[in-house]
């Protein structure tokens, strides 16, 4: 019913913008990572492999990136430890309060980055308010220095960050799913646990699965949390990628990683999508 | 309906009310943390806090620098929302109603700055500026912001297109009515809930922005890159203050996007849920 000249007006605007302001940039970046930087700090146009051998040569890019992978694996999972259980509250136990306990979970979400990661900041200095609290009990008696600038407080901040991102895929899932089914679980003989075991959560794994890549990837790509709380044991790639374009000016090295991550996510995306098809069809 | 054997009142069930409410803590406790801190007369930190006072809010109203910044955010912001809405609601069209060749990679393209890491959309547009000799400034953001927001605005509108009745159209066409004043006379009255509310998510995360932002920042701070620059010299009760006030403006504009929510649909859908569903769809 649609004529091509409407087709037309609504979808050229956008594939030209998305060209100009994706596509083309991406390419950009594809460039730049075969190109070189003289020692005057001017960046050559000649083409060649040498930022990915020297990717691979110098083990502290391939080591912050697994670092990167455990911190972004360990948010993942506690993300999910807590979103699971709270999804699966609100779903199935919260019955009269459901509309603002759900609420309460999508405040935090649009709550600033920048807050939330200055928050926890504030909390977890050694003249913090958690080291001042465990004083006033007389817990201890001088400030506790490992909780700020550590691994441990990149990953309890953005675990904080990434919960209700996890929670809310899962809580859709739980909700989809016809409560019959459960039911018939149940009327056919089914424990709570084997209902929950070979029901409920089968039917809920691409929600999972979508909130994890949620979690994981962001976290993946995060320099602002290690910035702020996470001190040079916290450092993460794409801080190795700011420092790169900043004071160490190297775009080239600096493009070749950032590539490297964007191909991760995609092939990332990509396996998530044909999983969740798959588990969708079961 | 209880979907479960075990009553509400059982000890499993009371064992979940339990960690529910601590993950609601969690998720709490840090944010009222700061806002509590934002009255401590002795500076953020140290425990119980003491000597309640609004000088740190005091400080910051006559704070001109903050304020500027803010006004800075407030201008990318409405810019920003101008450019993810008008081209969000024609993506969403040309998703919903035209083939073409490279839909398909299309879809992906728009949809991945909602799930890639700011920093690549951030250096990405970082060289593109560069290699068009562009300075970098507040334009420069906002363009970053309008191309990273496209992605949120148009899922919400597709979300909403999906439930747009197709039949009025056409009744409008037969009646006589041309493509151009059915869009302006039934299409987008019909959709206008849901670009509302796209444009409340969008320019909230706009003013929230501050990983693509970092990267094409020139002169003129925003305020999110301006309470950063300001951590870097150490922290004060004056950011817990600005943070508040930030975190009440988000949570006002949350509400009413939410209220326009649920108005239109029954399902307590939410923006990631519809947006995850796009990137299959």
């Amino acid at each position: 019913m649609y004529t091509r000249a409407y087709k037309s007006a609504v979808a050229i605007p956008p594939l030209l913008w998305v060209t100009i302001f994706l596509l083309i940039p991406y390419a950009i970046l594809f460039c730049y990572s075969f190109w070189q930087v003289s020692p005057l700090q001017i960046i050559i146009h000649s083409w060649s492999l040498d930022n990915y051998r020297e990717l691979l040569r110098n083990h502290i890019y391939l080591e912050v990136l697994f670092r990167s992978m455990r911190i972004a694996g360990a948010v993942t999972a506690l993300a999910l430890l807590l979103g699971y259980p709270l999804a699966y509250f609100l779903s199935f136990r919260a019955t009269k309060r459901k509309d603002l306990l759900y609420q309460l979970v999508i405040i935090p979400l649009w709550v600033s980055y920048l807050v939330r990661g200055y928050a926890w900041k504030t909390i977890l200095g050694s003249d913090g308010v958690l080291n001042g609290f465990l004083q006033y009990l007389h817990l201890t008696n001088h400030p506790v220095e490992f909780f700020l600038y550590s691994p441990f407080a990149v990953i309890l901040t953005l675990t904080h960050i990434y919960t209700p991102f996890t929670f809310l895929p899962i809580y859709a899932s739980l909700e989809h799913i016809p409560r019959n089914l459960i039911e018939a679980s149940q009327d056919l003989g089914a424990s709570p646990a084997r209902t929950f075991w070979r029901v409920i959560l089968p039917l809920s794994l691409p929600g999972v699965l979508a909130g994890a890549t949620f979690a994981f990837v962001l976290t993946l790509g995060d320099f602002l949390a290690p910035l702020l709380v996470g001190g040079p044991s916290g450092i993460m790639i794409s801080n190795i990628v700011v420092s790169l374009f900043g004071a160490a000016y190297n775009w080239p090295l600096g493009a070749a990683i950032s590539l490297c991550m964007l191909i991760l996510v995609v092939t990332l995306l990509f396996l998530v999508e044909r999983l969740e098809k798959k588990l969708s069809f079961q | 309906m209880s979907a479960n054997s075990n009553s509400p009142a059982s000890p499993k069930s009371l064992w979940l009310t339990i960690y529910a409410t601590c993950v609601y803590a969690f998720l709490y406790l840090p944010i009222a943390v700061l806002a509590i801190y934002s009255f401590n007369g002795t500076g953020v930190g140290g425990f119980p806090p003491k000597n309640w006072t609004l000088s740190w809010y005091r400080i910051l109203f006559k704070d001109d620098a903050i304020w500027n910044t803010v006004l800075n955010s407030a201008i990318v912001a409405a810019i920003a929302v101008a450019i993810a809405i008008t081209l969000g609601l024609l993506a969403a069209l040309a998703l919903d109603r035209a083939n073409f060749p490279g839909k398909a990679l299309f879809r992906r393209l728009v949809l991945l700055p909602l799930i890639l890491p700011g920093i690549i959309t951030g250096l990405s547009l970082l060289m593109l500026f560069v290699a068009a000799t562009m300075k970098l400034s507040l334009l420069t953001i906002t363009l970053g912001h309008g191309t990273a927001l496209i992605s949120v605005a148009t899922t919400e509108i597709f979300a909403g297109l999906q439930k747009l009745d197709r039949a009025q159209e056409e009744a409008s066409l037969d009646l006589g009515a041309n493509h151009w004043i059915t869009f302006w006379r039934v299409t987008l009255p019909n959709l206008k809930v849901s670009m509302i509310a796209a444009a409340l998510l969008v320019f909230t995360l706009s003013l929230d922005e501050i990983a693509v932002s970092f990267f094409l920042i020139g002169r003129s701070n925003t305020l999110p890159l301006e309470i950063w620059s300001r951590l870097r010299r150490g922290i004060t009760p004056e950011i817990n203050a600005i943070s508040t006030i930030i975190l009440l403006f988000s949570i006002a504009l949350i509400l009413v996007w939410y209220r326009l929510r649920t108005r239109t649909s029954n399902e307590a859908a939410a923006v990631l849920p519809s947006t995850i569903q796009g990137e299959q769809a």
